[in-house]
């Protein structure tokens, strides 16, 4: 293999590109992101970024005089994979041809239709997005976060901080079931609450309204509106694999991927959030979107690449993420999915500082943390012990 | 500046204690006996160290899984970019005590500024 494309320049893309430095490959690397910045790390940008405790510099990703030797094209997007002439087309006429590429495009915020153009009306994915928020935000008053997932309700969080006067709104009844389970995602969204943050459940947003431009109220499916000086649309977000279409790789909820990342095109692995991996502890494809996975699976990814294949891939690690509200630690690693019971082990709920554990037919197959960071490693530790997961594996990958 | 710890008895193989100085430090008592003190917050972001997971003489962040030598401090495995402080370690009649260390600490940015009274 004499050249490989990473595509995307996040975290992904450069765990991608120090793997393959690192597993031996000298020939040319060539790293595609539309973004103008160099690797930045989103998580802050909810956090202490939004907060205004940590400066742009202190996101990037690279160590200083990091050196990959690698071709940066910054700034340019990608349109196009050609499997044929084994190129990816860019968005200014040229093309890079390859013999590996990597596609770590990631995701984007999902919007809510018909906020175009209101001012006032943010997503938060980007560094761009941080800077407009966090703009609007240093006017004060009243904010209103639409989704209660894990970026709203940071948001929230960050926001309360700053003094303004915060209300999230989820359509679901219990915000986080899903990654965290009914009964567990009702006690890490009590955080709100606890703060004097409105959450209100189990009602859908009708539409935005603005005078001149700009927000000034959320409505409601229920007919009620909410003031509001700026909102934030936390609805979660989408694989960027749009510029793939008909490159025939092999699409659904992202880019279609055994559980070494191979795609269903020779010579083609994919990475982070745009990738839907093949978990063999779950049984079932999982698009990931946890900073950790886009900072790990390259490594196996990159080797498959690099391999042809012929790389066992490496020990699958349950997924992890963190999150932090209110000054609380959340850490979170498994499947609560396929839990059949969940039992608080150590501290209590109601002080936000405990370990509860998932299992399936008596096995661990999930742990999440409250501020209980030396447990939640030595949790986290076991749950990845292949004994704790033979319980849960399932048949080998299909692939398409 | 000799600070004492705990006893070497009351910390088991395999076990860290974090001493509550400022910047706190974790002292860790390796699997092979040995006793090594760095600082205890990561470089990287907020998180102690001595609730990281110990393996040999390296110590991994409870975090984002940021690795650090415990001997020279220095970082095997990103996301941190700078290396963690060590500290000079004695027992004596059964002791642990550090000795601080006087070099500047590479304290994360959002921890920086707060103890900076800044910022935030
Ligand atoms: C505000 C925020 C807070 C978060 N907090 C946490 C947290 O606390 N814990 C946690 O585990 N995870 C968190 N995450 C998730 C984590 O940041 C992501 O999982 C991670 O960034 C994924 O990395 P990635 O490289 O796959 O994708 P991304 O970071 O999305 O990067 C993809 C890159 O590819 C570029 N790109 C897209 N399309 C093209 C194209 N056609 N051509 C060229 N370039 C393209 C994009 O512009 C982007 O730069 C958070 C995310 C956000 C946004
Ligand atoms: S806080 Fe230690 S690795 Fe991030």
């Amino acid at each position: 293999m004499r050249t490989v494309a990473v595509v995307g320049a996040s975290l992904a893309g450069l765990s991608a590109a120090r793997s393959l430095r690192r597993q031996g490959f000298d020939g040319r690397l060539v790293i595609v992101g539309d973004e103008i910045h160099r690797p930045y790390d989103r998580p802050p940008l909810s956090k202490e970024f939004l907060a205004g405790t940590m400066a742009e510099a202190d996101l990037a990703l690279e160590a200083d005089g990091e050196d990959l030797a690698a071709e940066w094209l910054l700034g340019v997007r990608a349109t196009g994979l050609d499997r044929n002439e084994r190129l990816v087309r860019l968005a200014d006429g040229t093309a890079v041809r390859a013999d590996g590429f990597v596609i770590a495009t990631g995701a984007a915020a999902r919007t809510l239709p018909g906020s175009e153009g209101l001012a006032g009306v943010h997503t938060l994915r980007t560094l761009d997005d941080a800077l407009a928020l966090r703009a609007d935000l240093a006017r004060g008053g009243r904010l209103v976060v639409i989704g209660g997932g894990f970026i709203g309700a940071e948001v929230a969080s960050t926001a309360y901080a700053l003094g303004l006067d915060v209300t999230v709104v989820e359509v679901a009844p219990t915000p986080l079931a899903g990654p965290l389970g009914e009964a567990m995602g009702g006690v890490v969204s009590s955080l709100h609450a606890d703060h004097g943050v409105r959450l209100l459940c189990g009602v859908a947003v009708a539409g935005l309204s603005g005078e001149s431009g700009r927000v000034d109220a959320v409505l409601l499916a229920d007919g009620r509106s909410l003031p509001a000086d700026t909102v934030v649309v936390g609805v979660g977000a989408r694989p960027n694999v749009e510029w793939l279409e008909g490159s025939g790789i092999a699409l659904e909820n992202g880019v279609t991927c055994g559980a070494d990342g191979r795609t269903s095109l020779a010579a083609v692995v994919a990475v982070g959030d745009c990738a839907n991996w093949y978990d063999p502890l779950a049984g079932a494809h999982r698009r990931v979107e946890h900073w950790t996975g886009a900072l790990e699976r390259p490594a196996s990814a990159v080797a498959a690449l690099l391999s042809g294949g012929a790389a066992e891939p490496g020990p699958v690690r349950p997924p992890y993420f963190w999150s932090d509200q209110y000054g609380v630690r959340i850490q979170f690693a498994g499947h609560a999915a396929v839990a059949d019971s969940v039992t608080v082990e150590e501290g209590a709920a109601d002080d936000r500082s405990f370990l509860a554990v998932y299992r399936r037919a008596g096995e661990p197959v999930a742990v999440l943390g409250m501020d209980q960071p030396r447990l939640f490693m030595r949790w986290r530790k076991q749950l990845a012990q292949p004994a704790a997961s033979t319980a849960s594996v399932a048949p080998a990958a299909v692939r398409s | 500046m000799k600070i004492p710890v705990c006893r070497l008895a009351d910390l088991p193989r395999g076990e860290a204690y974090r001493l509550e100085i400022d910047p706190p430090v974790s002292v860790f008592h390796t699997d092979d006996g040995e006793v090594f003190a760095i600082d205890d917050t990561c470089t990287h972001q907020d998180a102690s160290l001595a609730d990281g997971w110990l393996e040999g003489c390296e110590v991994e962040c409870p975090l984002h899984a940021s690795k650090f030598d415990l001997r020279t401090g220095s970082v095997d495995s990103p996301p941190a970019k700078l290396p963690v402080r060590t500290h000079q370690v004695v027992v004596e009649d059964g002791m642990i005590y550090v000795e601080p260390s006087q070099a500047v600490p590479n304290l994360p940015p959002c921890v920086g500024a707060r103890l900076a009274g800044g910022l935030a």
